[in-house]
């Protein structure tokens, strides 16, 4: 009998420290991806062979060669060139939305977690009513009345995700609420404010950069549908969705334009989700998939 | 049972009354005359004048924000400049192409991922599991628009075998319906692998096997009914996806569905029409949910009482 269980628990114990290692991985895969991005966030005009905007015309549509890595799109623009720059762009589009709605989304969902009641009751309301717009269709919507630009689209993204984020920082400090050192911090006088930032917000933070690193990845995703749908990053400046927005009449003569930008989107999307599954892992295992 | 969907069916009017007012806020602070837009740039100032007394663009916002309440309350959505009118039946009549997207996406999430998962979880942690674990994650990161564009270029360009745009036969439906389900079917395949996992630990099917069931008939007859629960809830949480996903895809295989329209609409400026088509997904999205909710109950009768 006792051989038993301890082989059984001995091979639970070993596919854990499996999976563990796997997700740690991910969690190093996803870090040095999102470091190569930022990098190339930087550098990427130094590092461009040529101006993204400067037209060549005797090498419209050309293939992948030697002067032109990933080809040259419908109007003479180096592929790689426009990559590198544009990657500045979206993942700046990316890390300003999740920031901002960031900030907003903890400060409702602390205030309204915290003090319950009609703050809570209104600001709740508030959040469920924009969650039923679907955070794509909300967008849009947001972009058509802003105006299709890069701010818009940044605007956009920022309003669709403070619901979702709201709410989660909500449902965490209801449940730290009624934790005994938040009542013995209480007891003692702490103010309101500083036990909201000093002792609640470090217990949701896990929760919280988790969401952000996912949510990124979504923003990414969205930034570049609404860049390929022609809403977000206009004409001429290099954005990924954009480009393959542009790339779509010429699919019949030159497929390979849209290989480079769609691998880069992917690359970025996979680079946050992989960090946001890593820490999911690392700091709040209850939660894993 | 009853009463709680006549309560959530009750909260639906509720809150289409608060995206109204979100969405009437929003579109009334653009920036520019809306009565110009309506009369197009060719139009004269007085033209421009003409048209803001007939829409009633001249009144105080909260009496328009009166007569858009009750003009929808007749089925009236307002004045579309693409239609000359009032766009609801034009939308309608493009609403079964959108559903006929969503649900046949609906049925292959469900005819792959399932399976998928559930091969993942009996295989855990070998080859089998290995591959489709791995291509959750690459499907997770591949925007839809790209994986549209993809196929378009590899079965449509390349090998002449599907066509690449409309709404003619069955063959078009495959694209379109790969394109928007290929994230649902990850999301799917990666819950139901878990479920699977987390079942099979549990005490009856243990007792199942130690009766002399094999492992293949008790996956199938006790761990499978459970796995249900997790492409439900999937496509709860995904409906927004689902819907918001539609129209890139609309877009990209010229499909002629409310999410192209919605593009189309502004692309013109056309506000009403935009505010009239995000209502309809609301709404959508509102019945999908409660249509999960009742979906729950039916799977697990625990909820019954509940």
């Amino acid at each position: 009998m006792v051989d038993v269980s301890s082989s059984v628990v001995a091979e639970e114990e070993g596919t854990a420290g499996w999976r563990r290692k796997r997700r740690n991985a991910f969690l190093w895969i996803g870090a040095t991806l999102l470091a190569v991005f930022i990098v190339i966030a930087i550098f990427g005009r130094v590092l461009a062979p040529y101006d993204p905007l400067a037209q060549d015309l005797l090498a419209l549509l050309d293939p992948p060669s030697s002067a032109h890595w990933f080809g040259v799109d419908g109007v003479g623009r180096d592929i790689l060139s426009r990559l590198l720059v544009g990657t500045r762009t979206t993942l700046l589009i990316a890390v300003l939305s999740i920031t901002i709605a960031g900030v907003f989304g903890v400060a409702f969902g602390l205030i309204s977690g915290y003090f319950g009641g009609l703050t809570d009751r209104v600001i709740t309301a508030l959040m469920d009513l924009l969650l039923t717009i679907p955070s794509m269709v909300l967008a849009i919507a947001i972009v058509a009345a802003v105006g299709a630009s890069a701010t818009g689209l940044t605007v956009a993204i920022t309003v669709s995700f403070i619901p979702p984020l709201s709410r989660l920082v909500r449902g965490r400090v209801m449940e730290l609420r009624e934790e005994d050192y938040i009542s013995a911090a209480r007891t003692i006088g702490m103010s309101r404010a500083r036990l909201l930032v000093r002792h609640l917000l470090p217990n949701a933070i896990s929760v919280i950069v988790i969401e952000l690193s996912l949510l990124a990845g979504q923003a990414v995703l969205v930034g570049s549908a609404l860049g390929f749908l022609g809403l977000g990053v206009q004409p001429p400046d290099p954005e990924w969705g954009a480009m393959l927005g542009a790339s779509r009449e010429y699919l019949a003569v030159a497929p390979h334009l849209v290989i480079a930008p769609g691998i880069a989107i992917s690359l970025l999307v996979f680079a946050f989700n992989a960090l946001g599954d890593g820490l999911r892992d690392r700091f709040d295992p209850n939660q894993s998939a | 049972m009853l009463r709680f969907f006549a309560y959530r069916l009750a909260l639906i009017p509720l809150v289409a009354f608060g995206v109204i007012t979100i969405l009437f806020v929003i579109f009334k602070s653009v920036p520019g005359d809306e009565a110009a837009i309506v009369a197009g740039s060719a139009a004269t100032q007085a033209e421009i004048e003409h048209i803001r007394v007939q829409l009633g663009l001249d009144k105080p916002l909260i009496e328009q924000y009166g007569r858009h309440l009750v003009g929808l309350l007749q089925g009236d959505f307002g004045y579309s400049p693409t239609f000359r009118g009032n766009p609801l039946p034009r939308i309608l009549e493009r609403v079964p192409a959108t559903l006929l997207l969503m649900l046949s996406s609906i049925l292959v999430t469900i005819i792959i991922g399932i399976p998928a998962g559930v091969t993942a979880a009996a295989y855990q942690n070998r080859w089998p599991d290995i591959a489709i674990s791995s291509a959750v994650v690459a499907l997770l990161a591949i925007p839809n628009f790209w994986l549209g564009m993809i196929l378009i270029a590899v079965l449509s360009v390349q090998m002449g075998l599907l066509p690449s745009f409309g709404l003619a036969g069955p063959l078009s439906l495959v694209m379109p319906t790969i394109a928007l389900s290929a994230r649902l079917i990850a999301l799917v395949a990666r819950m139901t692998r878990g479920v699977v996992i987390e079942e099979m630990r549990k005490d009856y099917v243990r007792t199942a096997r130690a009766k002399g069931l094999s492992r293949r008939v008790s996956l199938t007859r006790h761990v499978l009914r459970n796995a249900m629960i997790p492409t439900v809830t999937v496509i709860g949480l995904q409906a927004g996806y689902l819907l918001g996903g539609s129209v890139v895809v609309e877009r990209l295989f010229a499909w002629p569905g409310i999410g192209d329209l919605l593009l189309a609409g502004i692309n013109v400026r056309d506000y009403t029409l935009v505010q009239g088509i995000t209502l309809l997904f609301v709404t959508g999205f509102l019945l999908i949910n409660l249509a999960v909710e009742v979906l729950y109950v039916q799977i697990n009768p625990r909820l019954r009482h509940g």
